[in-house]
């Protein structure tokens, strides 16, 4: 019986620290930069048009300090601090008097997508926003030099700026940004300043500490769940254990004269108690006698739907990538190595239930809440109570969590509903049961492969068939020739060359809906396309790093393999039969490549235990250093506790997992030591611009194949399935 | 029934129930918000205040078990002059927290940890079971060592 030991011991802890980023320092406080002012305790903007703003991302008061607006949520990733970089990068400021400020989304319908789609998902935070947020700090850094060129009557281009001054030598005059940001707001450029490229940069790059620690250490930081307004009442919600079921009737006679309990509230797809308490509510909620009809869950179950996505390899199958012609090469091929691979779906479990705190008035709509897409979150809630958008005002606080799930707001649509009916203002919480049933879970999927090895031992043909949810069918949006990319990504888009290589593919929904899950198709493509080439490795009789590289050529791919290579001592072998083994992984996902060496440790009755993660990272361009070392970090722990525990089950119809005593979760005794080396290869996109590359989600990618792998390296033993907690390794047989 | 909490060192007299757990008191009754909702069941420990020097998960400890007691948030953690705890300072060198949400119960439940054994090994460490979904173990357990190293 294989399963994880929860009871580790003798862990050796090293304290990783300075080499931990490829050789860059990473020192608390950094020479020459003092630390820029913590983010507030409740960040988001008033929605008002500041006094001394020089444009709608910058204000500059009289006593120096200058608040930048931030466009995306900070929900652990570190945009909170990277957009402030970004800004400050061409602003020539003092960081030391920075101050951020979540971007109002009101503001931005209002003044016509000023702050732009203010999506924080796809790990975009810098990717997609580098450019106009340089471009804010570049403009104003014009004007205020315009400014001061104006006040002297001299030619802009003898003045310079620099430290939160404009400074014109030939005269040796100066004036602060302070004084300048009045005249400065009035002044239209003729023409937009460029904005600094890799290389010339003197704030990107450096590990800055994150500016939302202070607030997170001693308990003030607002998170959606700690807003209180004044008359407010608490609701707790159920929408019935079988997703989308549907309220047949509700018996309140147990709660009838309970403390507190102000009102049951009845909708279509749910039950609410509003009280005086969020446990009295919750309490009363749990009392209640709801009657449900199951709708398209009734009759349910997993071992159905496991069928259901190994059924569908056999269907009709849409192509999505076809490079010469793998199947007529596997009809020739002397041996065929075969494989199927299948995981489960997902719930994201952040640590703070979704929640929402809503005041509804005639005019006006007020929501307290943490989103990943504050806009959309407005949209979405101007559409739910028949505002316009002008009127409604979305408070985005710090997401306790978010990892895709904080992108849908079904928590605040609920909200709204319930406050609606009670006239009150409401907050309404999620406890973890219905944070699990109420989830848009991570896709379902199962893959085939067929390959066959050419007399160099490099894969000569390779066949993929997948099946697996569709998340544009489940979100509602567009799919393209009955495909969309997410479905598989990790799949067909990877860096090894095969001659011969054929992708398609399947879309299947059941009644669960799913949805972005951090490194979306990477969650589950990588696992089965990472451990399928580690088969073929095994098969060709090679090294399995050596035979992934003997199939690179990509300067990202190289410099991040290479760099495992190193680190992890790979070339240095573990000894077989001691139950120790190493396994590599390497993926391209959300714009950058990683990589995963694990260590693990089998013991004689099929316990596993990760010792150690390697990662190595190739983001092409670096904000923060330190802040992707943790989103590695973070990664890794995040896609670990999936492979490990991760499963969400039905059962007559009826979602199994309800808290984490069922939907285990990772604990520190379990967490192996990471050590992160960041291989940054600079470089540009197509069109010339630098590239970017993605952070947030990428490390979670390449752990579930590093393990398994590993597992394979001590036991021979291939693991096809996760979560690891359901495979028995005893009746898997040693290759 | 007047059920009386003494919490960060102030003494608070509230009508309330005698099994509502100590989590909702300091939340919604007394609006100390530091403190977190996660499971509801002592799994996750996002809760964990000191109930008389103890770590304890205050979302399974009704109020009643409590009272009289000294009760320590994490708003009461620093010293009334406003010092951090060393549990709080090594927080911020590491910058341990991601998302944040998890980390007033990690560090409640770190400060109790140095308060028993003021060198913890990693194994005692490894004892902390709670739970954090942003992954900063490795983090929380350097921080741990160098709150235990400015200490002595």
């Amino acid at each position: 019986m294989g399963h994880v030991d929860q009871n580790l011991s003798r862990r050796q802890f090293v304290v990783a620290g300075l080499s931990a980023a490829g050789g860059l320092m990473l020192g608390v406080s950094f020479p020459n930069i003092a630390s820029a002012m913590p983010l507030s305790t409740a960040p988001w903007s008033n929605d008002a048009v500041a006094a001394n703003e020089i444009n709608a991302w910058i204000v500059i008061d009289p006593d120096e300090t200058i608040t930048i607006r931030i466009p995306h949520a900070e929900m652990g990733q570190g945009a909170g601090t990277a957009n402030p970089m970004l800004v400050a990068e061409e602003l020539e400021c003092d960081w030391a008097k920075i101050k951020g400020e979540f971007a109002s989304p009101n503001r931005n319908v209002r003044e016509n997508n000023v702050y732009k789609d203010q999506n924080t998902v796809g790990s975009r935070g810098v990717a997609t926003s580098w450019q106009y947020l340089q471009q804010a700090g570049a403009s104003a850094r014009a004007r205020l030099v315009q400014a001061a060129a104006n006040q002297w009557k001299v030619p802009a281009t003898e003045c310079v700026a620099e430290n939160g001054a404009v400074l014109h030598k030939a005269s040796n005059r100066n004036l602060t940004y302070g004084k300048l940001a009045a005249e400065a707001a009035k002044i239209k450029l003729d023409k937009e300043p460029e904005i600094k490229k890799p290389g010339e940069f003197k704030l990107l790059g450096k590990p800055l500490p994150r500016l939302d620690t202070p607030v997170k250490v001693n308990g003030s930081a607002k998170f959606g769940i700690d807003s209180k307004v004044d008359g407010m009442v608490y609701a707790a919600i159920t929408t019935g254990q079988a997703v989308g079921a549907k309220v047949v009737s509700v018996d309140d006679s147990a709660i009838r004269g309970k403390r507190g309990i102000i009102k049951v509230v009845r909708l279509d797809d749910a039950v609410a108690v509003v009280a005086d308490n969020t446990w009295r509510a919750q309490e009363a909620l749990n009392a209640l006698k709801i009657t449900w009809d199951q709708g398209a869950a009734k009759g349910t179950d997993s071992a159905q739907m496991k069928k259901f996505y190994r059924d569908g390899l056999s269907e009709q199958l849409v192509d999505v990538r076809k490079d010469g012609d793998a199947a007529g090469a596997l009809a020739k091929a002397g041996k065929v190595i075969e494989a199927t691979y299948e995981v489960p779906h997902l719930a994201h479990a952040p640590m703070e239930p979704l929640n929402a705190t809503v005041k509804l008035a005639d005019d006006r709509l007020d929501v307290w809440l943490g989103t990943q897409s504050a806009l959309s979150t407005l949209q979405q809630a101007a559409q739910v109570s028949g505002l316009k958008q002008e009127q409604v005002f979305v408070h985005n606080a710090y997401l306790g969590g978010g990892f895709g799930r904080r992108s849908r707001n079904d928590e605040m649509r609920h909200a709204i509903l319930v406050a609606k009916d009670v006239g009150k203002p409401v907050k309404l919480t999620w406890d973890r049961p219905q944070d699990l049933r109420g989830d848009r879970y991570r896709p379902q999927a199962a893959v085939r492969f067929r390959a066959s090895l050419a007399t160099d031992g490099k894969i000569a043909a390779l066949e993929t068939k997948f099946a697996v949810g569709s998340i544009n069918r489940s979100t509602g949006r567009p799919l393209e020739n009955g495909m969309e990319g997410q479905a598989h990504d990790g799949l067909s888009n990877q860096g090894y060359k095969i001659p011969d290589f054929h992708v398609a593919g399947v879309l299947k929904n059941t009644h669960l809906p799913v949805s972005f899950w951090r490194s979306v198709g990477g969650s589950q493509n990588c696992f089965f396309f990472e451990s399928f080439i580690d088969e073929l490795a095994y098969a060709a009789g090679k090294d399995p790093l050596e035979f992934r590289r003997a199939m690179l050529d990509r300067k990202d791919f190289l410099a991040v393999i290479n760099k495992l290579e190193e680190v992890s001592n790979w070339k240095q072998k573990i000894p077989s039969g001691s139950g120790r083994g190493r396994g590599i992984a390497i993926t391209l996902n959300h714009g950058s490549v990683v990589g995963h060496v694990a260590e693990v440790t089998v013991d004689n009755q099929n316990r596993v235990r990760v010792d150690k993660v390697f990662v190595a990272v190739d983001c092409y361009n670096v904000v923060n250093p330190k802040i992707i070392e943790a989103q590695m970090e973070s990664g890794a722990i995040y896609g670990l506790t999936a492979a490990l525990y991760g499963e969400i089950s039905v059962k007559n119809g009826e979602i199994q997992e309800r808290n984490f005593d069922t939907y285990r979760m990772l604990t520190m005794a379990e967490a192996p030591r990471i050590e992160v080396h960041l291989t940054p290869t600079g470089g540009t996109t197509q069109n010339g611009q630098p590239r970017w590359g993605g952070i947030g989600e990428c490390g979670t990618a390449p752990i579930a194949p590093a393990l398994t792998n590993a597992i394979f390296a001590a036991t021979g033993k291939r693991v096809r399935e996760l979560p690891l907690k359901n495979v028995k390794l005893a009746e898997i047989a040693s290759l | 029934m007047a059920v009386t909490l003494k919490v960060n060192g102030q003494t608070h007299t509230l009508d309330i129930e005698p099994e509502m757990p100590l989590l909702w008191a300091l939340r919604d009754e007394m609006g100390l918000t530091g403190t977190k909702f996660g499971c509801g069941i002592a799994q996750c420990g996002a809760c964990t205040v000191h109930i008389g020097g103890v770590a304890m998960r205050s979302c399974s400890v009704p109020v009643a078990a409590a009272a009289g007691k000294d009760i320590v948030t994490i708003e009461g953690l620093a010293s009334a002059d406003g010092k951090l705890h060393p549990v709080q300072a090594a927080w911020i060198a590491e910058d341990v927290p991601q998302c944040g949400y998890c980390q007033s119960g990690q560090i409640m439940a770190a400060a109790a940890l140095l308060k028993d054994k003021p060198n913890p090994t990693d194994e005692d460490i490894n004892g902390i079971t709670n739970i954090c979904r942003c992954g900063t173990y490795v983090r929380i357990r350097r921080a741990i060592h160098r709150a235990a190293t400015n200490r002595t």
